[in-house]
């Protein structure tokens, strides 16, 4: 399943960097986030909650950013 | 500005209005000798500026604290902070606020660049529609958003709305203005069974829709998805700016610390080469080119979108502007499309020869055939059997007469005698009963930017390529008039996909083809050329999908707009990313050897990252 998200994301460096996390992740298949657009794109199994990937994503990526937010 | 910003914005303006009266004072009269037989006198300055140093970086201590505690050591605000608690260390007192209070000055002017692009983008993606009018059974109206309706449902759109979802129109007339979707400011006539675009404003009066597709189906979701998501396939600039940005403060922050180690051992002063490592940290963030490189192409792709074309990420406005061999489709790229019939032979026979061919073709959609149709008028039969010989014509047996129409090869194979038509253009000859009748000749009329276009390629020194299924005198008329380089005719549809293959197998390493089609019948030639280019591709999905630049509209031109838009983005991108690089390479250079200090280290970081904001930002207003 692909989904887009709205998010917030302050700095350009953070976005390229919590993208990678976010790739790394095992659950996540791919992850694109687009800074100028404040959107991410996440790629998973339709198997996997999204109300719980979510929540790790977050989790991932406020170790990067702290301001970090997906609506 | 947002909420955010103007609040950062009121920080700064009082802190610079604590800080320079301080520094002024403190300059004059040295605050430190100020309280008379206290020995400690540093205390009074350093209290001072520590108040506003708290004042202006109490939210990036935080953050720095938050990172560190996750074990982010090459984190830029943590660095900052060192570099500026290293400062306060050394007595450089006015330097720590200094260090701070313009790193904020820089951070706020790029996240205000930021978002006004954003904005700026965002008005003009403004083809999103909010709401959607559906009559009910009972002929009653009720707004709803787009995504709550249905296929089959019926709605209404009211002049000045705009059409929120793709359908056909059932009821009444209009003209509807596409300028959002295709950058044409024409105005589109519109009527019963005309298909209708979402994303499209009425202009003159209501009509009635039949939806045929979800609202995530229709052009202007789909549109927008496609804009959204551009940033998916990087440039190769883009992704040497995320490597380098991983990299580069890794290494500033390591050599700062060798530096002050290896320096300060080797020469005992450690106060020296501390401050100078100092320095090294407070350039140490690649923030200006990371943001300024993907900013210039989300302005330029925004600028694009706007004139109707769309770029499907910053790879393909690289490769677009790389490519040095373009290959053209003729029909509906280069030429109209609407052939016409200019000539039939011989004249005296016109209509017998129409009226068979007109017979013979009624059940083809062919160009060709629409031409003769619509000489015709209305179509003259029904029960016409109808054989289709490809690359040759048709043979239709109707009332007992067997009819050919088609090319030389048909005749021949019949063995026909026929008159050759010598003139330029499609001939289609027609027999009756195994008697030649005569011939129709078919033209196509050039675009009138084709012309302009291939100048422009010609110019700058570009190969353009024409393929055509139309035969040689046509295709050579075409590209004498245009000034082509080279073409090859009479190529049934799959002999054009295997051309493109020739040409793509026979390329040089590096060098890059762009195909540029109408996207009808050739998505297999637009997916497998470096960038696929379709025109006029305005409703039509199968275009859209398989293309890296999207036309919305039929016009050539914008296929010059888009060059002119990719060649000045790829400068500005390779201008920053040079330009940035020198200035903190010296930098770092001139620290290590202690030429540069700590101020020009301070204007050296904010100013790079300005300017090539500033730089990034001219790609919306290159000229066209």
């Amino acid at each position: 399943m692909q989904k887009s998200y709205k998010i917030e994301v302050d700095c350009a460096n953070c976005a390229n960097q919590v993208e990678e996390a976010i790739n790394k992740m095992d659950e996540v298949k791919s992850c694109s986030i687009n800074f100028m657009f404040q959107k991410m794109t996440l790629e998973f199994e339709d198997s996997i909650k999204e109300k719980d990937l979510l929540k790790q994503v977050k989790k991932v990526a406020k170790r990067i950013e702290p301001d970090f937010e997906v609506e | 500005m947002s909420k955010k910003l103007k609040k950062r914005l009121i920080r700064i303006i009082i802190s610079l209005c604590l800080f320079i009266p301080l520094f002024i004072i403190d300059k004059i009269f040295d605050l430190s000798t100020v309280i008379p037989n206290f020995n400690e006198g540093w205390l009074l300055p350093f209290g001072l500026y520590l108040l506003i140093y708290l004042l202006i970086s109490y939210d990036i201590l935080i953050k720095a604290g938050k990172n560190i505690i996750h074990g982010r050591v090459f984190d830029e605000n943590f660095l900052m902070i060192v570099a500026t608690i290293g400062a306060f260390v050394l007595k450089e007192f006015p330097e720590a606020v200094a260090v701070m209070l313009f790193y904020q000055i820089g951070e706020f002017f790029q996240d205000l660049a930021v978002q006004n692009s954003r904005k700026e983008i965002a008005s003009l993606m403004d083809i999103r529609p909010e709401s959607a009018n559906l009559i009910d059974k009972d002929g009653n109206i009720k707004t709803l958003s787009p995504n709550e309706i249905n296929i089959n449902d019926t709605i209404r759109v009211n002049p000045g709305e705009k059409v929120p979802l793709d359908g056909v129109v059932i009821f009444g007339s209009t003209s509807l203005d596409t300028k959002a979707l295709t950058g044409e400011s024409l105005p589109r006539d519109i009527t019963v069974g005309d298909d209708i675009i979402s994303g499209t404003i009425n202009l003159t009066s209501s009509i009635d829709i039949k939806v045929t597709k979800k609202y995530e189906d229709s052009s202007v979701a789909k549109i927008l998805k496609l804009v959204e998501e551009s940033t998916n396939k990087k440039s190769k600039q883009e992704k040497f700016i995320t490597k380098f940005a991983k990299w580069y403060t890794p290494i500033v922050v390591i050599s700062a610390v060798l530096l002050a180690l290896i320096g300060s051992l080797v020469s005992g002063d450690y106060v020296t080469y501390i401050s100078r490592a100092l320095n090294f940290l407070v350039v140490s963030c690649p923030c200006a080119i990371v943001i300024s490189v993907p900013l210039s192409f989300f302005v330029s792709i925004g600028r694009s979108a706007k004139l109707g074309i769309l770029i499907k990420g910053s790879l393909f406005l690289e490769n677009f502007n790389k490519a040095k061999t373009f290959v053209f489709d003729k029909t509906g790229t280069l030429t109209k499309g609407n052939f016409a019939i200019s000539k039939v032979v011989p004249e005296a026979n016109k209509d017998e020869i129409l009226k068979y061919a007109s017979i013979a073709e009624s059940q083809s959609s062919h160009p060709i055939a629409l031409s003769i149709k619509k000489h015709i008028g209305s179509p003259l039969s029904s029960n016409v059997e109808i054989q289709n010989i490809a690359g040759e014509g048709i043979v239709a047996k109707y009332q007992n007469e067997t009819i050919l129409c088609g090319n030389e090869k048909l005749l021949k194979h019949h063995n026909i005698i026929f008159d050759k038509v010598n003139e330029i253009g499609t001939i289609t000859y027609v027999a009756k009963d195994n008697k030649y009748l005569g011939a129709i000749v078919i033209k196509d009329e050039i675009k009138e930017d084709a012309k302009e276009v291939i100048d422009y390629f010609n110019k700058n020194n570009i190969q353009t390529i024409m393929l055509t299924g139309d035969n040689y005198e046509v295709a050579n008329e075409v590209k004498e008039q245009l000034g082509l380089s080279d073409f090859k005719a009479s190529l049934l549809p799959q002999d054009k996909v295997m051309e493109l293959d020739n040409i793509l197998n026979n390329k040089k390493e590096n060098e890059l083809i762009a195909y540029v089609g109408d996207g009808i019948n050739d998505a297999p030639s637009l997916i497998k050329s470096d960038i696929g280019i379709a025109m006029g591709a305005l409703g039509s999905d199968a275009a859209i999908e398989a293309s890296d630049i999207v036309l919305m509209n039929d016009n050539l031109n914008s296929l010059f707009i888009a060059k002119k838009i990719a060649k000045k983005t790829m400068r500005i991108v390779k201008e920053n990313i040079i330009f940035a690089l020198l200035v903190k390479v010296s930098i770092l250079v001139l620290s290590s050897f202690g030429i540069a200090n700590i101020w020009i280290a301070i204007f050296g970081d904010v100013g790079v990252a300005l300017l090539c904001v500033l730089n990034s930002l001219r790609s919306g207003r290159i000229k066209l």
